[in-house]
Parts: structure tokens; C-alpha cells; sequence
């Protein structure tokens, strides 16, 4: 309800949550840097340069922080969605490797064109998410126990397939390596994503291509559909308070289930958007692929909001990075480990927020509401 | 007094002109949420036209399962509940919105309101998705304002910020005028409140049960839960005497008293048979 003007600039609710995730990410440069000290004080203040200037230091690394973005933005987008309707979605990861696995199967075994490819991706995080939506709503299970079981299942069940498939190995391909799967540009060019008209602004950096501009679309989607719509009226209703959706006549058990499904395509899309640029090859994991995790942070310093999700991810991203660029001064463990407090304190923005509204109120002392 | 005038404890009515009836309830049986048994074993009576039914009892009597089987937010073990003659005991909560139910909740917080929606939001609870406030799934966001904007001023809702107030933030009294105000302007065949008064001022009290009393008056059904014995003999034309979970007698306000409720109440007494 923006139209009203009446109220001071510091007491929005939007001015707030703007200065909240800004004053925590200040919070976790300053603790990031402490932490640089104390492991290798003499090269400290060379490797926070790096950290903070490499991605705009050239058109190259710049297109890097948009290319590592891209998939952070979906999974973020796919937990700050679940949130909004009151779920946890700790099973992004499981999806975004699904989403992965369905764009690369449509890529290499059946050579469809990289739209085609995406949508398959969209379906795969979709199948992933439905299971915890459906275990939750019927059964009422919790869906962080179903979702991470999913992760795990959903990660060996590719690795299973993918292993028993000689077509969407690399080795298929004439590579020789067999750990992981064709390079896109061997397999099926037609599969990558095309590298968009700005490609030349970039100085044609192999990192750039649309997959930015279409992550931002979606999060504008996902805005439009939770602000504007019916839908989304019901499920932030459902969200915020089942008790009184249910009065309301809302069916909770239907919207779980869907907003577990949207969530899950978010996550697939991510997934697909990643592999699908053609400079990443689906490596055979033993562990889980940490973006989906990532997506988590991203959501929290974005308070789910899919505009700040934007905004947020490409934080990280560029943080990540930058961290790359500090390499020789600092193994990349420690790097991990900086990188890792920066974004901890990043998702402090819920508790700045409580902080500023407490602290501005304070100093304006409370105005009495009627009666 | 505190509200600067005098306050009228008793209502102001006029003899109830009763009409066909609006709820039928037989043999309603409803389960419990906290215990294996049913709360509510078989009940029956209905509710005309025209007037105010009251279901009294000392709480945890299966008043308030008998409301969540009527209004459909828990599933009647048997027994039939038909609004206007239509069966509705299967019928999912928005169909009976739909039907010309409304349900003012016993609990507010709960149930009654999205705590964290602003009080434009709250007001469309019932309705958000009929085509005045909404066009292909988008929700007109000028429609929904100006709605809410007239409950508020029509009903007297205050609140910090007008229709951007956040509903937690408003006093029980507006949250729950908020609430009588949405349920209300449905223009309802039924009206269910629950305990519509409990924990508010004495100004909001007597503004509600005008409220409704007027409801009864334009002909409307109304069934009311109470555990106000005084709310009970003011507002009702027929009181209905609920003891664990079974109607055990059925009075007329002006010809009982406070005393013989009482009994009914505690179990002490029980009628042959309710004469509904």
C-alpha cells in the first residue's frame, strides 16, 4: 500500500528492509576483513581489494558475477517463493540438480533447442518439489525431512542414470573422460543458451549470455504473481496463517502442493540455465551441489522479496567471485570460510530490521492507535 | 462513563416476526480435535428467520465443535445440516460462504483475521475472489481499497493507517468490528457468531449486538454462542441450553431466568424432550 505518503522515510517498511540487508552486509564485509587479519595480516588488505573490485575489474569478470548469478537468483527465488507460503524449501538443491539432469538429458540424448530444454528442466524441479508438497499437505510430514531426503535421492538417482546412459557421457562424445557429461558445444550447439544481443558489451566473455536477462523475468513473474493475483493472495494467506485461510475457505492442502511445484520449477530452471551455457559440464557429485543451499541465503537477505532476491544474488555472486581472486594469498578453504561469514551476516537482515524499526520508533516514541 | 455517554447494557429490540427456517441441524455428530470422543453426540434443532438463536453453556460443552461442523472448519461424524433446504454437510467451507453462511470465529486471532495482512486485505477475506475485486485472477487493488474504506468508515473500524493498517497492530475491538463488519456486508442468510464480544470494551459490546440485532431485524438468521449469561438473556429470542455435547433444554428469555439456566447448564436439570 505505497500510495501514502504520510509516513517518514525511515519507518517504510521498504526504506527499512533496503537498510537492513545494507547495514548486514557492511557488518559481514567488516567481520570478513577481521578474518583476513588474523589468518595473513600482510596480504589482508590486498585480498579484500580483490575481493570487492574484482568483478567490475574487467568486462570478463563482470560476466562471470552475471553468469554464477543466474542459477543463485532461481534457487533463491524458489526458497523466498516457498517461504512466503510458510514452507521451508531445503530441498532447492534436490531440484535444482533434477532441473539439471531433465535439461541435459533433452540437450544431449534427444537434441532439442535450448528452450525446449529449459521447460524440461522446469518439469524436473517440478516432479522434485510436488513430493514434499504432497507429503506435507496429506500427511502433514515435514517437508524440510522429505525435501532433504529428496536432495539425496535425487542426486544419486542422477548420478544412477546418467552413469548407465554412454550417450550423455563426455566419453560418448570423444573426450575422454567419462565422470561427467558431453560439453554442450560437441553434443548439441543448438542446446546452449544464445549469447544475447549485449554479448559485444562484455567484450564477448565466454561467462555472458541471456540467462540473466531470463532470471530476471521470472523474478518479476514471481513478484507479479505473489503482489497482484488471487493466487498469490491465497497463498502468502495460507503462509502467514493456515487457521485463517481455512476459514477463509482457502484450500491449503491444494496451494501447498502448488507452491512446492513452483518452488521446484524455480530450482529446475536454475538448474538448467546453469548447464545449459555450455561452459559447465554436469560432474558425477559425490556431495550435494551447494547452489541449491546457497539459495537460501540468497532468499533470507532478499526477506523473500523477488525484487531484492535481484539484488542479493548478485551480491553473492560477485562476493564469490572476488573470492576467487584471492587465491594465491589465501587457500580457497579460507576463502570459503570468509566468503561463508559474509553471507552469514548477510542474512542478518531479519535482525537489523527488528534493530532499525526499534531504533527509529525509539526516537519518535510511539503514536497511540484509536482506542 | 468511559466512553462518554451512557451505555445500554440491555438491547433494544422488537418482537421477533420469525420466518421459514434458514439452518436445519439432525442429529448433528461432530469429533472432538482434543479427545477420542465426539464432542458434540447428536444434536438437532434449527434456526428461523428472523430470529436470534442462542446456544448457552459452560465452556468445553461441544459448543464450539458445534460451530466447526456447522460452519465446516471440522467434518461431522453424521447428521445433517441443510441451509435454505440445501444440504450442505459435506459442502466445502467456500461453498458455504457462497450459500449464505457467515461465521464470525470464536477465536479472532486464530481464525478470524490474517494477522499480517494490512486491514484492506482482511476485509476481502471472504470475497477476494469474487469478480468485483478481482479480473482474470488479479486482484483490483482500487476496488479492494475502496471497499474497505467504506466498511470502515460504515462500521466505525479505527485503526492507525486507515486500510494499510496492519491487522495485529489494531485493538481487539477494531480487529473484531473489522471482522463483524466483513461477515455483515455479505449480506448473509446465516449469520454464526461466536462469542462476538468476549474481551472487549463496553462501547464495542453494545455497538455489536446492535449490530446484531439489526442483522435479526432485516430478517436475517442469526445463531450466537455465548458464555455470557447476560449477553444470552439480552440478545436471544430462544435460547438452547448445550450439556456435554447434547441440547438439554430449550427456553424462551423472557419466561427462564439466570437461576434455572444455570441448572440446565451444570447438568443439575434435563428436558424430556427439545422442543425444536
Amino acid at each position: 500500500m505505497s500510495k501514502q505518503n504520510k509516513q517518514p522515510l525511515l519507518q517504510r517498511p521498504a526504506v527499512v528492509g533496503v537498510l537492513a540487508s545494507l547495514l548486514s552486509i557492511v557488518v559481514g564485509l567488516v567481520l570478513g576483513f577481521v578474518l583476513l587479519v588474523l589468518l595473513n595480516p600482510g596480504a589482508a588488505v590486498g585480498g579484500m581489494r580483490a575481493m570487492l573490485a574484482t568483478g567490475f575489474s574487467n568486462m570478463d569478470k563482470l560476466g562471470k558475477v552475471l553468469y554464477q548469478a543466474a542459477p543463485l537468483m532461481m534457487c533463491g527465488l524458489s526458497v523466498g517463493f516457498a517461504f512466503k507460503t510458510g514452507l521451508f524449501n531445503i530441498g532447492a538443491s534436490g531440484q535444482y540438480t533434477m532441473g539439471a539432469f531433465f535439461s541435459l538429458l533433452c540437450a544431449i540424448q534427444f537434441q532439442m533447442p535450448w528452450y525446449v530444454c529449459l521447460l524440461a528442466g522446469a518439469v524436473g524441479g517440478a516432479i522434485w518439489g510436488i513430493f514434499p508438497g504432497l507429503f506435507k499437505a496429506y500427511f502433514n510430514v515435514n517437508e524440510v525431512i522429505t525435501a532433504i531426503m529428496f536432495n539425496w535421492i535425487g542426486m544419486y538417482l542422477v548420478n544412477l542414470l546418467l552413469a548407465n546412459m554412454p550417450n550423455m557421457l563426455a566419453s560418448g562424445w570423444g573426450a575422454s573422460n567419462s565422470d561427467r557429461t558431453a560439453a554442450l558445444n560437441v553434443a548439441n550447439p543448438g542446446a546452449i543458451l544464445p549469447r544475447g544481443p549485449f554479448a559485444a558489451l562484455f567484450g564477448n566473455s565466454s561467462w555472458i549470455n541471456i540467462s540473466i536477462v531470463i532470471t530476471i523475468i521470472f523474478a518479476i513473474l514471481v513478484w507479479v504473481i505473489l503482489q497482484k493475483t488471487t493466487f498469490g493472495y491465497e497463498l502468502k494467506a495460507c503462509g502467514l496463517s493456515r487457521d485463517a485461510a481455512q476459514y477463509a475457505g482457502i484450500n491449503s492442502k491444494r496451494n501447498i502442493v502448488l507452491s512446492m511445484v513452483i518452488s521446484g520449477a524455480l530450482s529446475g530452471i536454475g538448474g538448467g540455465i546453469y548447464y545449459l551455457a555450455g561452459t559447465g559440464q554436469y560432474v558425477l557429485e559425490k556431495s550435494i551441489l551447494g547452489m541449491g543451499f546457497n539459495g537460501i541465503p540468497v532468499a533470507l537477505l532478499a526477506s523473500s522479496n523477488p525484487i531484492g532476491t535481484i539484488f542479493a544474488s548478485l551480491f553473492i555472486s560477485y562476493i564469490q567471485v572476488g573470492g576467487a581472486a584471492m587465491q594465491p594469498a589465501y587457500s580457497s578453504e579460507t576463502i570459503d570460510i570468509v566468503i561463508a561469514v559474509i553471507i552469514y551476516l548477510a542474512a542478518f537482515a531479519l535482525l537489523m530490521r527488528g534493530i532499525i524499526t526499534k531504533a527509529v520508533s525509539g526516537h519518535k516514541g510511539k503514536e497511540g492507535a484509536a482506542k | 462513563m468511559m466512553v462518554g455517554r451512557d451505555v445500554q447494557f440491555a438491547v433494544d429490540k422488537k418482537p421477533c416476526e420469525v420466518g421459514k427456517p434458514i439452518l436445519e441441524v439432525e442429529d448433528l455428530v461432530v469429533p472432538s480435535k482434543v479427545h477420542k470422543n465426539n464432542a458434540v453426540r447428536g444434536v438437532s434443532f434449527n434456526v428461523r428467520a428472523g430470529e436470534i438463536v442462542c446456544v448457552a453453556g459452560i465452556d468445553g460443552n461441544g459448543q464450539s465443535e458445534l460451530i466447526y461442523g456447522i460452519t465446516g472448519l471440522e467434518k461431522p461424524t453424521s447428521g445433517t445440516i441443510r441451509l435454505e433446504g440445501r444440504d450442505i454437510t459435506n459442502a466445502p467451507i467456500r461453498e458455504r460462504s457462497k450459500a449464505g453462511m457467515s461465521h464470525i470465529p470464536e477465536d479472532r486471532h486464530k481464525h478470524g483475521l490474517v494477522l499480517d495482512y494490512t486491514l484492506a486485505d482482511n476485509m476481502v477475506l471472504q470475497r477476494y475472489w469474487q469478480p468485483e475485486f478481482q479480473n482474470h485472477g488479479f486482484i483490483k487493488k482500487n476496488a479492494v481499497l475502496q471497499y474497505a474504506e467504506r466498511l470502515i468508515k460504515q462500521y466505525d473500524v479505527r485503526s492507525g493507517q486507515g486500510p494499510a493498517t496492519i491487522a495485529r497492530s489494531m485493538s481487539g475491538g477494531n480487529q473484531q468490528k473489522a471482522i463483524i463488519a466483513r461477515e455483515v456486508d455479505k449480506d448473509p442468510q446465516l449469520l454464526v457468531a461466536v462469542q462476538p464480544t468476549r474481551g472487549l470494551d463496553v462501547g464495542a459490546i453494545e455497538y455489536i449486538h446492535k449490530q446484531i440485532v439489526a442483522e435479526r431485524d432485516k430478517g436475517r438468521a442469526v445463531l450466537l454462542v455465548s458464555l455470557e449469561l447476560d449477553e444470552v438473556m439480552n440478545l436471544s429470542d430462544r435460547i438452547l441450553v448445550i450439556y456435554e455435547g447434547e441440547i438439554v433444554g430449550e427456553f424462551d428469555p423472557k419466561k427462564t431466568t439466570v437461576e434455572e439456566l444455570g441448572l440446565y447448564m451444570a447438568g443439575a436439570k434435563k428436558q424430556g424432550e427439545a422442543k425444536a
